[in-house]
């Protein structure tokens, strides 16, 4: 790898950053579309976390992943402090994949 | 302004320690991954400070040690990376108005961020909570990174310690409290089923922007879901309900630049 493609890279990914506050400022939204905007960040979000949660590339996570961030949602449901959420995500996946669970 | 130490508690910079040190760890294995692949110190410690993206500086690595091109790697990241347009139109007022506050803030725009910031109250613990965790996590990602191609594979597997659950599970619990408004589920879990179904066929990063389609399930009239509405729902409720009179025809009124 050279400085090249990091640089288009760390450049692109830049502008769609930049980009996207900027576009915020400079036009005016009405309430419904931004309403949308925040709804459209949080299926983005819960999108994000199905997939890492459930598969690795292509191909199914395998349980162990899964039931670690079960472990961890269902404690931050049950308003358990955030700590204790990070814990005993990693701390179950890592235990069940050490007990040969994929 | 407040000072951001004094805007947020104790709770959430706890928080953000938290999944602080897991972005070490987790930059730690990037950076010894890269220097195995054969990259000098420099590519995986550039990489990180001035892309600062996790995914899709694993994925550029990734592509480039297993034979592809540079061109292919850049693709593959930009694409995993385009959500970050919506989620900077979504909480863009966060970054604040200046420009070198503009410039430095957008660079913090990360996942974590969004979500730290989309799960406070009221926008000033908004703009506390994203800088906070940006900030934070940008300091944590680049040392761990730093280190990690120092020690080349001191870890070599962290998914061995379930550092890969950490990150959805951070996700899940930030994003819960946006669940729970009116109208905001059902385009959600509609979005996750969408990206989970294209998963096996799509590259990575276009699955997540597909769900973006679940926007089609959001109720045309939100003053119906009443029976699981929270406080902040609720408040947002009268916030809209306070402009009924023309907000029928509200669409793209000035929606230029």
């Amino acid at each position: 790898m050279t400085i090249v493609p990091i640089l288009v890279l760390a450049l692109g990914t830049f502008a769609f950053r930049f980009g996207g506050t900027l576009l915020r400022d400079r036009i005016t939204l009405s309430q419904r579309v931004r309403d949308l905007l925040a709804t459209g960040a949080v299926v983005l979000l819960v999108a994000l976390i199905a997939t890492s949660a459930l598969a690795k590339g292509h191909d199914f996570a395998g349980w162990a992943l899964p039931a670690g961030v079960a472990v961890g949602g269902l404690l931050a449901w049950r308003k358990a402090p955030f700590v204790v959420v990070v814990i005993a995500a990693a701390a179950t996946t890592a235990l069940l994949r050490l007990a040969g669970v994929a | 302004m407040r000072s951001i130490w004094r805007t947020l508690d104790p709770g959430l910079w706890r928080g953000v320690l938290a999944i602080a040190v897991a972005a070490a760890v987790n930059g730690a294995s990037f950076g010894a991954i890269a220097v195995a692949a054969g990259n000098p110190l420099w590519v995986p410690v550039a990489m990180s400070v001035l892309v600062f993206a996790g995914g899709s500086q694993y994925m550029a690595v990734g592509v480039v040690a297993s034979g592809g091109s540079p061109i292919a790697a850049v693709i593959g990241g930009l694409v995993l990376n385009a959500r970050h347009l919506p989620f900077g139109l979504a909480i863009g007022d966060v970054v604040g108005k200046s420009l070198p506050a503009r410039l430095v803030g957008s660079h913090l725009l990360v996942d974590e961020s969004v979500a730290f910031a989309m799960a406070q109250k009221d926008p000033e613990r908004a703009k506390a909570a994203y800088w906070a965790c940006g900030g934070s996590l940008f300091v944590a990602w680049n040392l761990g990174v730093f280190g990690g191609s120092l020690a080349g594979s001191l870890v070599s597997d962290p998914n061995a310690l379930g550092l890969d659950a950490v990150f959805p599970a951070v996700m899940l619990a930030l994003v819960l409290p946006a669940l729970k408004e009116a109208g905001k589920l059902r385009p959600a879990l509609l979005g996750a089923a969408i990206a989970l179904a294209a998963t096996p066929f799509l590259p990575p990063g276009v699955p997540v922007l597909l769900a973006l389609a679940g926007l089609l399930a959001v109720p045309r009239h939100n003053g119906t879901g009443a029976a699981g509405t929270t406080e902040t729902a609720g408040a947002a409720e009268t916030a809209r309900t306070g402009g009924t009179g023309g907000t029928a025809e509200a669409g793209p009124k000035g929606a230029t630049a």
